[in-house]
């Protein structure tokens, strides 16, 4: 049975406290400003305790940019011009490298999309989990080691005893993800950030490693930030969404909210662009034509040229975010001032 | 579409080459020498035989800008003379082991089979002694003389460009516009004439750059413990053989023909780095 | 690496040195003309002439010739050097150390130069200490070594006499004097090759920087000192083990010109000799020796290959 979208998130109301993380004004540029406007622009979202927040959108539409400026690992080439990360009330942007550091696999842990190339190919599975509970914890190896193996008996490897010695190309791609789980959770964090954790993965390894995180979630009160591209994942696991678009944030609202009354006519479009059926798991190609590299944004609505709804006048001019309640907002002008109202998905 | 931008290459690589400022600079030297090397005595402001022997080691002056030698001639205009064995004595291993490794290295590529069974064992067995011992052994065979050092550094080198033109080869003769040509019934000349030899240029180019500059050093080598160039010819390593005997002299005399010899290789390491990185791009876009 | 793999690799590595024996014996039968009256050299009798031939057996039909003389190679008989018909081995043998050293000093100085300044480049790219190293390295690479032998001489043994010029001693006359005979022979030997190191170095940890598990480690917590003991270094040091048997190879060659310099009575000195004689049974044995070591390098460098990188190992 697979309960409706964003029903099951036990833990999922928003407490009316500080937000865990807090993302305000996030802008990503290459350095000199050499892409104006910048790559990713003015993004803004909250994560409170125990809530999971998906970043949803088509490839290069600035969300794994975004993920990486939580704990400053961007790429040398691009970096933070602006905004704020704040967790636990502290500015990971602004912070010393020390307590960035403390940050890192402490309270916060991250997973990767390729678990292959994102796992160290020359020490052994057990080291690399066992490295976290060293750095953070101070553990001496054989501690470490030991805590290693109960990590990976929870993340579902079996005989973990002897798997603490693999490496990871001796591992199946399931498999190395679930280390790199192991390795995030290590240190009991409080968020947990995940770049497309599944999309190099089979689709029946996909629900497996979805399955664990969602127990994780449940068993360590874990809030999260699920980037994808994938609505399926979205709606089984997800409390909030931002939908982003071309380094823009189009949309931003309750799980619920984005599949009954999407507020923006790319939320629309992706949520027509998965077949009705169910939860097929697609690549978002369907809306026709691309994402703008960046650089090439349209100076209007970013979204404007592959829209179905486009007004020339009124879509030409740049779009405010606008807030419709409290929970959801919208960067459509014409959705805000009423003119249009989109569909949402049918309920199967 | 893809006929022209192959075709167009070349052009783009000089351009590249030229429009860096280090590789410009290097180009030009290069060209420096070749024209020392031809037109060397018209340039050269004294007789390089003549002696002075009342004027033995002379330090810098304007009569003699970098001084005398133990015979009284003068510096520059030895380095000078000496710039044709610099141009000459690469020249001369790089074209043999272009003879040998490359119609190798193409045969090998395109059709394997015996040919490149026995050239690849033979190669490795060549390629597991030590570059300088192998020449020796060869020096051994021929006799010494700057000719017969020169054919055995280029015996040496031939195994590594056999190397590398197979492996091109290789590479090209995989994709379709030569399968297809086969296809069509191009004869195997034909075929490395026209669609092979011209898609291994670059990294032909490059080996063949940097391996002038090898050749170089290893020509200095040779002549330096005196298997290669002999006496009364000079080339810039006799030149440092005669300054180390000298040092306690004239300690300055191991400097001019030493320079002139690392800038040439330099030159030649830069333009082959150049071409390589043009190359490079070039796949990379 | 498996038994099965280190099996093969001896097999490979044997079959190399089978065929090193093959071309070493051709060297005599590839000498244009007679063998036996360009060895005697011109002012030779008749009677020497024969002799000569006798000695080497060049009266024999190649296939006995080549067997007798591989037999004799299985069981340490090299022949007699022409010029002081000692044993090869022995002259080999007595010659050897002080090439030996020179040359694992002169390792010993280029993987901890070019190594340590190919790692600080890459870790810090962009920087003057990257493009001091680049520059450097450059130049490095562009300069001979028996150059860079005589420059030195020139700096620390002549203008300022710190350092002897010449000789080599044996270890057993006194550390202190060994060292000061060997630092600027394994210098000038090992500068070249640590330019090479150090710009391979610098290529390899600039593209494990990039390598998403880097990323990882950094999202773990891991940095500075950790980071490039734990992930960047082990990782780098897979590609430049391999750079570095090849360089091993060269040296062994290099130091035959860097010997002149020094007029150290090695290996080097010996096979200039022996070329300029023409006794070939004394470059037979050297030629032999050389492969032997470089094949010996190359298996080593196999295997450590084999310990750093995991993939090899239990495949």
């Amino acid at each position: 049975m697979t309960p409706g979208p964003g029903q099951q998130n036990g833990t999922g109301q928003p407490s009316g406290g500080e937000p865990l993380l807090s993302v305000r004004g996030l802008t990503i540029d290459l350095p000199g400003g050499a892409v104006q406007p910048g790559l990713v622009e003015d993004v803004t979202f909250d994560v409170h305790r125990g809530r999971a927040v998906a970043l949803i959108g088509e490839s290069g539409c600035g969300k794994s940019l975004t993920s990486m400026a939580i704990l400053g690992l961007l790429p040398a080439a691009v970096r933070v011009v602006a905004g704020s990360v704040l967790f636990d009330g502290v500015d990971l942007l602004t912070c010393t490298r020390r307590q960035l550091r403390r940050v890192r696999g402490g309270p916060v842990g991250m997973v990767f999309q390729e678990p292959m190339s994102s796992l160290d190919p020359t020490m052994t599975v057990g080291d690399q989990i066992a490295e976290v509970r060293r750095l953070h914890l101070g553990e001496r190896r054989s501690v470490a080691l030991k805590r290693a193996g109960e990590l990976l008996e929870r993340v579902g490897i079996p005989k973990a005893d002897k798997r603490l010695r693999s490496y990871p190309h001796e591992m199946s791609g399931g498999m190395q993800q679930r280390v790199m789980i192991a390795a995030a959770i290590a240190c009991e964090p409080k968020l947990l950030i995940a770049d497309e954790p599944t999309t190099a993965l089979d689709v029946t390894i996909q629900a497996e490693i979805l399955e664990l995180l969602r127990d994780l979630r449940r068993d360590l009160d874990l809030a999260v930030v699920l980037v994808t591209h994938d609505l399926g994942v979205v709606a089984d696991f997800c409390d909030d969404v931002v939908v982003m678009y071309a380094g823009h944030i189009a949309e931003r609202t309750p799980v619920d909210g984005l599949f009954y009354e999407p507020k923006h006519p790319y939320s629309s479009a992706l949520l027509s662009a998965v077949p009705q059926s169910g939860r097929a798991r697609t690549n978002l190609t369907v809306i026709k034509g691309r994402v703008p590299s960046a650089g090439h944004f349209p100076a209007g609505c970013r979204f404007e040229p592959r829209c179905e709804h486009s007004v020339d006048s009124f879509c030409g001019r740049p779009q405010a975010d606008t807030a419709l309640s409290d929970d959801h907002r919208t960067r459509c002008g014409r959705v805000a001032g009423g003119e249009l109202i989109l569909k949402g998905a049918v309920r199967g | 579409m893809t006929t022209a931008t192959r075709r167009s290459r070349p052009l783009n690589v000089i351009s590249v080459i030229v429009r860096r400022p280090a590789s410009a600079v290097a180009v030009g030297f290069v060209l420096l020498l070749v024209f020392l090397a031809v037109a060397g005595p018209l340039v050269s402001p004294h007789d390089p035989e003549v002696q002075d022997l009342g004027n033995r080691f002379a330090g810098l002056s304007s009569t003699h800008l970098l001084g005398t030698d133990e015979f009284g001639r003068d510096v520059t205009s030895r380095i000078i003379q000496a710039a044709r064995i610099a141009v000459t004595a690469p020249l001369i291993s790089v074209g043999v082991a272009l003879l040998i490794g490359l119609p190798l290295g193409l045969w090998a590529g395109l059709r394997r089979g015996v040919v490149d069974a026995v050239a690849g064992r033979l190669a490795d067995t060549i390629l597991s002694l030590p570059a300088l011992v192998g020449a020796l052994a060869i020096v051994a065979v021929l006799g010494p003389g700057l000719v017969n050092a020169m054919l055995a550094v280029g015996i040496i080198f031939a195994p590594g460009l056999f190397r590398v033109v197979r492996g091109a080869t290789l590479a090209v003769a995989e994709e379709t516009f030569v399968e297809s040509a086969v296809a069509i019934g191009s004869s195997t000349r034909r075929t490395l004439w026209v669609h092979i030899l011209p898609n291994i240029a670059a990294p032909l180019l490059v080996q063949v750059t940097i391996l002038m500059g090898v050749a170089l050093l290893a020509e200095a080598s040779l002549s330096f413990i005196g298997l290669g160039v002999q006496p009364p010819d000079a080339s810039w390593g006799s030149m440092l053989k005669a300054a180390y005997t000298n040092q306690f002299d004239s300690p300055f005399s191991v400097v001019p023909s030493g320079v002139a010899m690392v800038l040439t290789v330099l030159a030649f390491n830069t333009i082959g780095d150049s071409i390589r990185d043009a190359v490079g791009l070039r796949r990379r876009t | 690496m498996s038994p099965r793999m280190i099996i093969r690799r001896l097999g490979g590595s044997l079959l190399v040195l089978w065929l090193v024996s093959i071309l070493t014996f051709l060297l005599v039968q590839l000498i244009p003309g007679d063998p036996a009256e360009v060895i005697a050299g011109e002012n030779a009798t008749v009677a020497e002439v024969a002799r000569i031939r006798t000695e080497l057996g060049l009266d024999k039909p190649v296939l006995e010739q080549y067997f007798n003389w591989f037999t004799g190679v299985l069981h340490g008989d090299l022949g007699h050097s022409l010029s002081t018909n000692r044993s090869v081995v022995s002259t080999i043998a007595e010659a050897a150390p002080a090439t030996l050293v020179i040359t694992t000093m002169a390792l010993l100085v280029a993987v901890v130069i070019g190594v340590s300044a190919g790692v600080a480049a890459g870790l810090t790219q962009g920087s003057w200490v990257d493009r001091a190293v680049s520059t450097l390295a450059t130049l490095g690479i562009a300069m001979p070594s028996f150059w860079l032998a005589m420059v030195l001489v020139s700096l620390f043994a002549l203008t300022n006499p710190w350092l002897p010029a010449t000789g080599y001693v044996d270890i057993r006359e006194g550390f202190g004097v060994w060292l000061s005979h060997v630092v600027l022979p394994a210098t000038a030997l090992g500068l070249a090759t640590a330019a090479e190191l150090a710009r391979h170095t610098r290529g390899c940890v600039a593209d494990v920087l990039t390598r998403p598990y880097v990323r990882t480690a950094r999202a773990r917590g891991a940095s500075g000192a950790w980071l490039v003991r734990k992930h960047i270094l082990r990782n780098s040091a897979i590609p430049v083990v391999t750079v570095l048997g090849l360089q091993a190879g060269r040296l062994f060659g290099g130091v035959i010109v860097v010997e002149a310099v020094f007029g150290i009575s090695g290996l080097g000195s010996l096979a200039i000799n022996s070329v300029l004689q023409r006794n070939y049974p004394m470059i037979q044995g050297y030629v032999l020796l050389s492969a032997v070591i470089v094949v010996l390098i190359n298996l080593i460098v196999d295997l450590a290959y084999g310990w750093i990188n995991p993939k090899v190992r239990t495949a």
